[in-house]
């Protein structure tokens, strides 16, 4: 097995991570929002609700979720929602698309919660509907406060991609993990850290860039 | 009828009784001061003439703007309707921190063009020459309005890059922006440094000479003796005394005033 072979494979797997990297976010970051809004609702079961299912996900481990996600349906019910040929990849998605809703939608209270009464005030005084208030003044100093939390939390995504191998999605470890083992590859790991880490470095420049973009105003 | 007449209006939160029923009017063009030890409830008073608290009981009413009852109840649109008949300065300025000085002033104002021009053009393009006409005219008016409290040079800072002096100009200028036939101040110096509360109360006393009606909590005893035409003063929830400066400030009726006015140096 030579480098190339080896790179192209490496490829292939990333790919894999890539899509699922884009498609939680994709799928995760409006959902959050809603779990957000959820929690901070007013109607007492609403926010209830939305509360135990956040301390439930962020209270177990994302792997013991994949598994639930991919399992249980066949074993308790006899579904098979994750049957077909991309099944793993679905279920794997949807694991991370709950796990990362409900880390999104912490961030997201805590940014909005974080908004001084008197910004809600003054919009108010100045005759501004709900939402005028959310979209024109609420919504770009949230964007600004949680900046810095939402990077961490993307960039820790990047490598729970790879807890995707434990139900088989063929992701960059698990596609390639056979050679490293029967062949007692070693370099093939450190090449593996250099994808994550030519990503991560992609996107912390990314988020410095944005952090720049909002450096206008300060919350 | 008083420009502007309160009757009766309480307010409590919880079983905490904060205004036990407060009388008030006031006259177009006048200015009041309001003043009173911490906790007499003068910021729960101004909350509830603004809307920001809802009174438990009592009446409002001013001529010409709106009357408001307590035992009625108001939809959010009634609510803002009413509330835009009056401004209120906070003591924390509340500048919206993205925007610029100009920004802060033009675009509340503009979004209530925008709303107004929606209810007059039902869809088209009359409407959106109409929003781009107001725009600019808003823009023009939040100049001559920051031109005014004096900051026609700094109208594209953002509220860090100004001193709390003028924030809270800018402040002023955008309540003054809605048009409030009746401008309340929240203690609109207590949060600057001495050297800067001049600037600000300079600018409100220009104000007044232009004829603006306002209410203003405050503990400058001095701008309230010399710039008010009358003075309340609050003490647990009540009009205690009121008077123009020269009667309450020099002879002071009740008790509670005087040792009040005891303990502020004047
Ligand atoms: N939202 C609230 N919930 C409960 N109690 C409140 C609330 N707002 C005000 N109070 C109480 O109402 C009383 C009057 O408060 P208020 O802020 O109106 O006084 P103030 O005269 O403005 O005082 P200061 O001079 O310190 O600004 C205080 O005892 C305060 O604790
Ligand atoms: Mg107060």
């Amino acid at each position: 097995m030579d480098f190339w072979q080896i790179t192209a494979k490496l490829f292939e797997g990333f790919g894999v991570t890539c899509l699922l990297f884009l498609l939680t976010l994709v799928f995760s970051l409006p959902l959050g929002l809603i779990i957000s809004f959820g929690s901070m609702s007013k109607f007492k079961p609403l926010s209830w609700l939305c509360r135990t299912v956040v301390w439930i996900i962020r209270g177990t481990p994302l792997m013991l979720q994949l598994f639930v996600v991919f399992y249980v349906p066949g074993m308790l019910f006899g579904l098979q929602p994750f049957g077909g040929e991309n099944g793993r990849f679905i279920a794997a998605l949807v694991a991370f698309v709950i796990n990362y809703a409900c880390y999104f939608s912490e961030i997201y209270r805590g940014g909005i919660e974080g908004t001084p009464r008197g910004q809600y005030e003054a919009a108010q005084v100045l005759g501004m509907t709900a939402r005028e208030t959310f979209f024109t003044v609420i919504l770009m100093q949230v964007v600004k406060r949680i900046l810095a939390p939402m990077s961490n939390e993307v960039i820790t995504l990047v490598k729970d991609t790879s807890l995707a191998r434990v139900i088989a999605v063929a992701e960059i470890f698990f596609i390639n993990e056979m050679d490293f083992l029967s062949k007692g590859l070693v370099w093939p790991l450190f090449y593996i850290a250099v994808f994550f880490l030519i990503f991560v470095g992609g996107l912390t420049l990314l988020f410095r860039y944005c952090e720049k973009k909002l450096s206008y105003y300060k919350v | 009828m008083a420009f502007l007449e309160v009757k009766q209006l309480k307010k409590q939160f919880g079983n905490t009784r904060v205004l036990h029923g407060i009388d008030f009017s006031m006259e177009q063009g006048e200015v009041v001061a309001v003043i009173g030890a911490s906790g007499g409830g003068k910021t729960t008073f101004l909350r509830c003439l603004n809307f920001l608290e809802m009174a438990n009981e009592g009446t409002i009413d001013i001529v010409g703007g709106f009357h408001f009852d307590a035992k009625e109840s108001y939809t959010p649109k009634q609510i803002r309707e009413m509330r835009l008949q009056l401004g209120l300065v906070f003591q924390s300025f509340n500048l919206f921190p993205q925007y610029t000085a100009l920004e802060n002033v033009y675009l509340p104002l503009q979004l209530r063009t925008k709303e107004r021009i929606r209810g007059e053009y039902p869809f088209g393009r009359a409407r959106r020459a109409a929003i781009a006409a107001a725009l600019e005219e808003n823009r023009t008016r939040a100049k001559q309005l920051l031109t005014g409290v004096g900051l026609a040079d700094k109208m594209e800072n953002y509220p860090w890059q100004l001193s709390g002096g003028q924030q809270q100009r800018v402040a002023i200028a955008r309540a003054l922006a809605q048009e409030p036939a009746i401008l309340c101040f929240d203690e609109p110096t207590s949060a600057l440094d001495p050297e800067l509360t001049g600037e600000v109360l300079r600018v409100i006393k220009g104000l007044k000479e232009q004829g603006r009606t306002m209410l203003v909590v405050t503990h400058e005893m001095e701008f309230a003796r010399n710039v008010a035409d009358r003075v309340l003063f609050f003490a647990d929830g009540v009009i205690e005394e009121e008077g123009t400066p020269a009667e309450l400030f020099t002879n002071p009726k009740s008790p509670k005033t005087a040792a009040f006015l005891k303990h502020t140096d004047i």
